[in-house]
């Protein structure tokens, strides 16, 4: 019989990035450490295929239904080194090629340690993979030309479209994350868009109209996901200490969600 | 292998008037019976996609609504319809039998009314005698003159043979579900030969092999040779029988796809009629099937949902095979299982998949009939597997959780392209392959005995040798660790014995006659050990290598709980600090099986596998020194511990991946459940996702895996209503079951476990 064959070889994944030349870029002082919430090996809904998803802590906007309220503390998240980090994404790019997927860095606000960030992009560029940041794009400023060369796809989280209800629910100003939009646009870069839809808060149709009518302006949409408000993150806020806002607001109906896509979709959107 | 070669014979039917090999193509399955080269010849492999598949017809539905009243009854009566209590069951003891006559396409049952058991007393007859008890049917006392003053059971003979030390091993739970008191099961007959060549020519074959036997010198091992062939030939007479009580001659090959998935029924259905192992596989027989089915479209006798209602017919009834079991039994593999495994899919050794149009058919039963736990449905996954197709697997998983996965890429180079799982993950050549099925020892208990010097943790008796136990506060990793190995080398020789006895006794009183007359002459036979308790062994040592584990000692200077202070690096994290110490652990083990000689040099194997006895196993150990309290389940199979795979999924993964195949060659089960909406936001993601999935973790070594898609509320709902989920299938390590008819225990162990995406 066969025997014996060494299999095992197929899983000897390399314990760390092998390519690590800088493509002739200019020369930037490595920042070691950032702050890091969580992470998760095998998240399937934050950018194609199956991914590692990095969940630093850190995030100036004060969502009112923000379910991770615990990770908008920087400080509050774990002190983790750069290498300590593309070290574990190296053992898995064989599994992340393989499944399709690649590197999703969220948070939080990832743009919070902008530095951060883009050495771990940049590590994760040098391995072939895919990369995703999913940013509200209110920090959008702070990414240089050079970082989003490292970047496959921006998953943008644009959570109102007036000035007004952006404050109401984010607690900061609209005009940043626009901006970044349209960069991101004139750089052609890819935008996987997302809208919380919250009854009561984000549930107007005329500014979703407007909204649907800029996301596709942009012409680098792919995709528009609704996310149906959901309390998950409740018990957090409980956690924290913190009084929400929500607790009495429900989930939207299948209608409304679907009456929201259908929105986008008249726009020529793929919205799911 | 087989003895017996001739011409291709003059294979016109004189009634039928048709050649059964007619349109194929020849090999050297025309001269003797080699299936494999018959379906390498024959096969045409299908690299589209699910949408030419038919519906239930109106008379499936009929039939399918007649079955699930008498399943319903089944269920409603606690388990067992009805009993014949009276009539040993062999190959022929009843009359035919049918659900509804008019509507069967296929027909045939283990007695003469679906879902009535039969009694097969020549395991042990006590525990018939338990299982009617306790499922309120009364034993016919006539028997017990016959069993076992005139006739001797397996049961008996094997606890004459038992060593004291086998007994309290197996009393202490050190060693659990030794197939000592029922049939062993995990042999596959290959029962496509029935179809292919008819019994008259199997019957030839056998003959010739029992010349060849004719030897000079007539030692032991000779005659059991002669005596087992000449009992597969009264065997394969007794199939033909079983063929005239259903109207078939079975004498001739079968010349049509109905009479080919009739033929390959009827030779698994003596099997099941004859033989009550813990696990009655089905082999491989799709695309197979497939041949036939796709002579008979081609000559345009068959359309495709005809051919839908020969797999759907011929799964009801692989759906309702059924054995008395004691509820003992019923604790250890709950659910009623009986193993009805079937393989599909793969790649053939020249490189084209062996997914044929009846791969799909197969798999659609889970939409026509809905949901099942049997048959066992396998898909042999390689990455080369056309897209259609593991886009269709990936979709009725998600919709059904009725599917396993088992690594073909990595098995096809150990077993070739005509193997079939046994039970959960034993992968065996059919026909030429079969195993001594040796249940489980439990390391975790086993580390225990280790610290306590060989006495039970709970008992306090001397069930292990004597050895000096550690006597610290403190437990030193490398003090543990030289201690654990002797006490490994002495349970590894007391259960390879034990199985020696087992398994010799079997092959006396319990020889499974038409499963080895459907092998060849000379097969490969592995002794399949197992562990459990594999996450709590590597954790436990983890923990007492990265954390400081105290020890605290009862009034009887036993170590029965332990504190830990600090925390230590858990298997299911992809961390190698703990990861190393599992594959660690199972090669050792694997080692130290292979030092002792076994019963007819059968192979030594093992598996990480548990099924549900993960609880039973769980209840019988005391608290260990990763932190689980006493009683509380261990993880199934290969599983991390509930709740400690924190770092998601693919980490939960690639820590099983790691653990060595080649050191585990009777399988590694990994059984993973994932909510909807964790597995992406549309259903097109979600099958993309899936097969993502499964594609990274075959690629980095994995050997199997069980998918569940569902949440935790519905679970938890099931069992709150059961009547609302008649059909709710869950895979549990290496196997499916009805959610509802687990007990409550596992229902609320299943329940535990890790929910990838889900907040735990």
């Amino acid at each position: 019989m066969a025997h014996q064959t060494n299999l095992l070889a197929f899983r000897d994944a390399p314990r760390a990035p092998e390519a690590h030349a800088d493509g002739g870029r200019p020369a930037r002082r490595p920042v070691a450490h950032g702050f890091v919430h969580s992470k998760e090996a095998g998240g399937a809904v934050d950018g194609p295929g199956i991914r590692y998803v990095l969940f630093v802590s850190g995030c100036p906007l004060r969502c009112q239904y923000c379910h991770n309220p615990d990770t908008w503390h920087m400080r509050k998240g774990k002190e983790t080194s750069v290498r300590e980090v593309v070290a574990e994404i190296a053992s898995y790019s064989g599994f992340l090629k393989r499944a399709k997927g690649g590197v999703t860095i969220t948070g939080g606000e990832p743009l919070t340690q902008v530095e951060f960030t883009a050495e771990i992009f940049h590590a994760a560029k040098a391995m072939g993979l895919h990369t995703a940041l999913d940013t509200s794009g209110y920090l959008g400023k702070r990414v240089s030309d050079e970082m989003l060369q490292d970047i496959d796809l921006v998953l943008l989280d644009i959570k109102a479209f007036t000035e007004e209800t952006y404050r109401e629910v984010t607690g900061v100003e609209l005009q940043p994350t626009l901006d970044f939009a349209k960069r991101l646009s004139a750089l052609g870069k890819k935008i996987w868009l997302r809208y919380v839809l919250v009854p009561g808060l984000t549930d107007k149709l005329d500014e979703i109209a407007g909204l649907a009518a800029f996301a596709a302006s942009l012409g680098v949409v792919e995709r528009v996901d609704i996310l149906p408000f959901h309390k998950l993150g409740e018990f957090k806020w409980e956690a924290c200490g913190k009084e929400y806002k929500l607790a009495n607001t429900e989930p939207p109906s299948r209608e409304l969600v679907e009456k929201v896509r259908t929105i986008f979709r008249s726009e020529g959107l793929n919205a799911s | 292998m087989n003895v017996y070669a001739r011409e291709p014979f003059d294979t016109i039917d004189e009634l039928t008037a048709q050649d059964p090999w007619r349109g194929f193509l020849p090999g050297s399955w025309t001269r003797e019976i080699d299936v494999r080269s018959f379906i390498i010849a024959n096969v045409t492999p299908y690299e589209g996609d699910a949408r030419f598949l038919a519906g239930i017809t109106p008379r499936t539905a009929d039939l399918w609504e007649k079955l699930k009243v008498q399943l319903k009854a089944e269920r409603d009566k606690g388990g067992v319809l009805d009993v014949d209590v009276s009539t040993p069951a062999s190959i022929t003891a009843h009359k035919a039998g049918y659900i509804a006559e008019d509507l069967e396409q296929i027909v045939g049952l283990q007695t003469d009314a679906p879902l009535k058991r039969a009694i097969m007393p020549f395991g042990g007859y006590r525990m018939v005698k338990n299982g009617l008890e306790a499922y309120g049917f009364k034993a016919d006392t006539s028997l017990d003159k016959v069993f076992p003053k005139l006739r001797k059971t397996h049961n008996d003979a094997v606890f004459d043979v038992y060593t004291p030390e086998m007994l309290a091993c197996r009393k202490s739970g050190i060693i659990t579900g030794l197939p000592d008191a029922y049939g062993r099961g995990r042999i596959i007959g290959d029962y496509r030969r029935v179809a292919l060549y008819g019994v008259n020519r199997l019957i030839e074959d056998k003959q010739a092999q029992l010349k060849s036997f004719e030897l000079a010198t007539i030692d032991e091992e000779v005659l059991r040779a002669r005596e087992e062939t000449a009992e597969q030939i009264k065997a394969l007479k007794e199939l033909v029988k079983l063929g005239e009580i259903y109207g078939f001659d079975l004498t001739r090959p079968a010349v049509n796809g109905r009479e080919a998935v009739q033929w390959t029924y009827l030779g698994y259905l003596a099997a099941v009629k004859e033989a009550n192992g813990a696990a009655m596989s089905l082999g491989r027989v799709s695309s197979f099937l497939d041949i036939y089915i796709q002579r008979d479209i081609n000559e345009g006798e068959l359309n495709e949902a005809e051919a839908q209602e020969l797999f759907d017919h011929f799964v009801m009834k692989l759906r309702i095979v059924r054995f008395l079991r004691t509820p003992e039994y019923d604790q250890l593999f709950s659910g009623d299982p009986t193993w009805v495994t079937e393989s599909i899919g793969g790649m053939a050794i020249d490189g084209r998949p062996l997914v044929t149009k009846s791969s799909f058919r197969m798999l659609n039963t889970l939409n026509t009939l809905g949901p099942a736990p049997e048959p066992n449905l396998t898909v042999l996954w390689s990455e080369h597997l056309p897209k259609g197709f593991r886009d269709f697997c990936a979709e009725t998983s998600i919709r059904t959780s009725s599917i396993q996965y088992e690594n073909d890429d990595l098995m096809r180079p150990y077993w070739g392209d005509d193997y079939g799982i046994a039970c959960c993950v034993s992968a065996m050549r059919i026909g030429k392959q079969m195993q001594f099925f040796g249940a489980r020892a439990n390391l975790a208990k086993t580390l225990l005995y280790a610290i306590n010097g060989g006495r039970d943790e709970k008992s306090g008796a001397q069930v292990g040798p004597a050895l000096a136990p550690v006597t610290g506060d403190y437990l030193d990793y490398e003090d543990v660790k030289a201690k654990f190995l002797p006490m490994m080398e002495w349970l590894a020789r007391v259960y390879v014995n034990a199985l020696n006895s087992i398994h010799f006794m079997h092959d006396k009183y319990m020889y499974e006659r038409i499963e080895m007359a459907l092998h060849d002459r000379d097969i490969l036979r592995t002794m399949a050990c197992g562990i459990a308790g594999l996450s709590v062994a590597a954790d436990s040592l983890s923990a007492i290598k990265y954390a400081k584990v105290k020890v605290i000692r009862d009034e009887r200077g036993l170590a029965t709980d332990f504190t830990i202070e600090g925390d230590y690096p858990a298997f299911g994290n992809n961390d190698d600090r703990v990861d190393d110490i599992a594959v660690w652990l199972t090669e050792t083990f694997m080692g130290c099986i292979r030092k002792h000689k076994t019963y007819r040099n059968a192979m030594p194997t093992q598996s990480i596998l548990t099924i549900t006895s993960n609880v039973v196993y769980g209840k019988k150990t005391g608290n260990t020194p990763d932190g689980r309290k006493a009683g509380v389940p261990f993880a199934p199979g290969a599983n991390p511990m509930h709740g400690r795979d924190k770092n998601g999924a693919v980490a939960s993964m690639a820590s099983v991946a790691k653990l060595p195949y080649a050191h585990a060659q009777d399988g590694i089960s990994y059984t993973f459940s994932i909510v909807p909406s964790a597995l992406g936001s549309t259903d097109g993601d979600r099958v993309d996702n899936l097969d993502s999935l499964l594609s990274g973790y075959f690629m980095q070594g994995g050997h199997h895996i069980n998918v569940n898609v569902f949440d935790r509320e519905t679970l938890v709902d099931a069992m709150e209503h059961p009547e609302l989920y008649p059909q709710l299938t869950i895979r549990v390590s290496g196997y499916a079951v009805n959610f509802i008819k687990l007990t409550r225990e596992q229902q609320l162990d299943v329940i535990s476990r890790t929910f990838h995406g889900a907040s735990n």
